[in-house]
């Protein structure tokens, strides 16, 4: 195939002479100035508009606008029921990374794939989908809709992958060897477990549960039905947002977009800083 | 002992969450037999939502296609002054929440903000039409595509494209001939996540679209409208067509994944 393809350039006559063969800078100019434009038309501009919005009547506007009872409510909510969901995502992640990796059981690769359905799934499928279980017409009579319960799953739903998928690729690397010889030297598979393997692994555990927690923060289609969006009990951050744009409350939206963002960023950049620091430790 | 306990907690916790929970919805859909399900997804009202859905993630997919050949062979091929800038400004849509998305993009196109009244005086309308939602599920799926592809071209290098050029090959030419065909696969993975996330896009799209049913109305807006209205068949069949969608994009990275490293 890429003989075939390559055949009619290396037979081509060579240009005449004078004529540059350099890739042309113009085209370098060009590629530099669309994309400069599409981030900014696209993302650049619009981000910095809700900043500047938050900030219309300075920063005690801003404040004001977040200390608003509905607003804060719906932060501690987020940023509690996140906190829960990502130490949760880092064991289960972990169990699941494991017992794909080490374990051996029928229909292992067909689960593997699964794991991947929460990416793939639109958010307001994902909240139709767990509402089948633990809705009002529950099949096993777990009546979690409209209750706080109802956001940790629906947020576990949605960043079940993170966790999983960065760890499985470290325990798949993972030399074995260090494993056998702890248990040569009398180790139980637990305290082999604790003290060879997981020190390897706490890197992509935290890269992962720090995706998960950023993922979580900002969720909004997958809480929007199983919610109930209560405000003051089950109203998330980002429903809060939804109803202040519909209300036509713009600031107040602004602000709390704002800090959202803003704790999102932190989360990444520690994530970023996790990257680097699993990469020196080798 | 210990590995039965891990086996049965990790596999009942993936159950619970995720695979009992799908399963209902599929026996749901087809509780009553086919013919509710096409009736559900063959209404005048579902039909225009896929078509809407279409049209939205046709153009973003076109749009991030284009922007993510150019950014990724910008960051893997050159060394520029506002490099570092833009790697990190491509993974910055995904650390925004999808209503915040939405109400970045009324914030400058709306029709009280500068920009989006002299579009509006120019007869373009974009917020609570489709160009303001082909723009939210562009800004949503904007890192997919490069992000797939830099690693890949940095790991072919650049050999054979100097190759080209010394025979003679101009810009375009090397590109098409010679980088494209060892990207393409990269490239088809790309586009296929750029596509499951735009036609699977709720929040952004939910706020700048205003939901008008039979004009903006997309295909996970439309389960929405239907669950609420106590039609849960309605819900159900769209969800379940979506779902489909998604298995099927897992199956195509499945496929494509190992061709890779081949």
């Amino acid at each position: 195939m890429t003989q075939v393809e390559a055949a009619p350039i290396a037979y081509r006559p060579t240009r005449p002479p004078g004529r540059s063969v350099r890739r042309s800078p113009s085209g370098f100019g060009l590629g530099v100035g669309f994309v400069t434009i599409y981030l900014s038309l696209i993302v650049l501009i619009p981000l910095g508009a809700v900043v500047a919005r938050s900030n219309s009547q300075g920063l005690s506007g801003l404040w004001h606008q977040i200390t608003q009872p509905d607003a804060l409510s719906s932060l501690r909510l987020t940023v509690a029921v996140s906190a829960l969901v990502s130490v949760v995502n880092a064991f289960m992640g972990t169990l699941i990374a494991w017992t794909l990796v080490r374990d051996r059981f029928p229909g292992q690769r067909v689960i593997d794939a699964l794991i991947d359905l929460p990416f793939a799934l639109p958010t307001i499928v994902a909240g139709l989908v767990l509402l089948a279980l633990y809705g009002p017409t529950s099949a096993i009579h777990l009546r979690l809709a409209y209750t706080r319960p109802a956001v940790v799953i629906a947020l576990l739903f949605v960043t079940l992958p993170f966790v999983v998928r960065s760890v499985q690729p470290v325990l798949m690397e993972l030399d074995q060897e260090m494993e056998e010889a702890a248990k040569s030297l009398g180790a139980g598979s637990f305290t082999t477990f604790r003290r060879v393997v997981l020190p390897n692994l706490i890197p992509a555990i935290l890269a992962g549960t720090a995706l998960s927690f950023a993922r979580a923060i900002s969720e909004f289609g997958s809480t929007v039905l199983i919610s109930g969006n209560i405000p003051n009990k089950t109203e998330v951050a980002a429903v809060h947002i939804y109803s202040q744009i519909q209300s036509d409350n713009v600031s107040g939206a602004a602000a709390l977009s704002t800090l959202l963002l803003l704790i999102a960023l932190v989360v990444l950049a520690a994530f970023t800083f996790i990257q680097r620091w699993a990469i020196r430790r080798g | 002992m210990g590995k039965w306990i891990g086996r049965i907690v990790a596999l009942a916790y993936l159950m619970l969450l995720l695979i009992v929970p799908v399963g209902i919805v599929f026996f749901r859909t087809f509780r009553h037999g086919f013919s509710p399900f096409w009736d559900a997804i063959t209404t005048t009202q579902a039909e225009h939502a896929f078509r809407v859905t279409l049209e939205v993630a046709i153009f973003a997919v076109i749009g991030n296609t284009v922007f993510g050949l150019i950014a990724a062979m910008l960051l893997a091929r050159h060394r520029f002054p506002g490099r570092a800038a833009l790697n990190a400004l491509i993974d910055l849509p995904l650390a925004v929440s999808p209503v915040v998305v939405g109400l970045a993009l009324i914030l400058v196109y709306g029709r009280f903000e500068p920009i989006g009244r002299f579009l509006d005086n120019h007869g373009i309308k974009v917020i609570f039409s489709l160009p303001g939602m082909v723009l939210a599920t562009i800004f949503v799926s904007l890192p997919l595509l490069a992000r797939e592809l830099v690693p890949v071209l940095e790991e072919i290098g650049i050999e054979q494209e100097q190759a080209a050029w010394t025979l003679g090959a101009s810009g375009l030419q090397t590109f098409r001939r010679i980088t494209l065909p060892a990207i393409r696969w990269a490239l088809a993975y790309g586009v296929v996540l750029t596509l499951a996330r735009a036609l699977g896009e709720f929040g952004a799209v939910a706020v700048v679209s205003g939901g008008l049913v039979g004009k903006t109305q997309t295909l996970t807006l439309y389960v929405q409208q239907e669950f609420q209205n106590f039609d849960p068949i309605g819900a159900y069949a769209a969800s379940f067509v979506l779902a489909v969608i998604a298995i099927v994009v897992l199956i195509i990275i499945n496929v494509l994944r190992p061709k890779e490293h081949s």
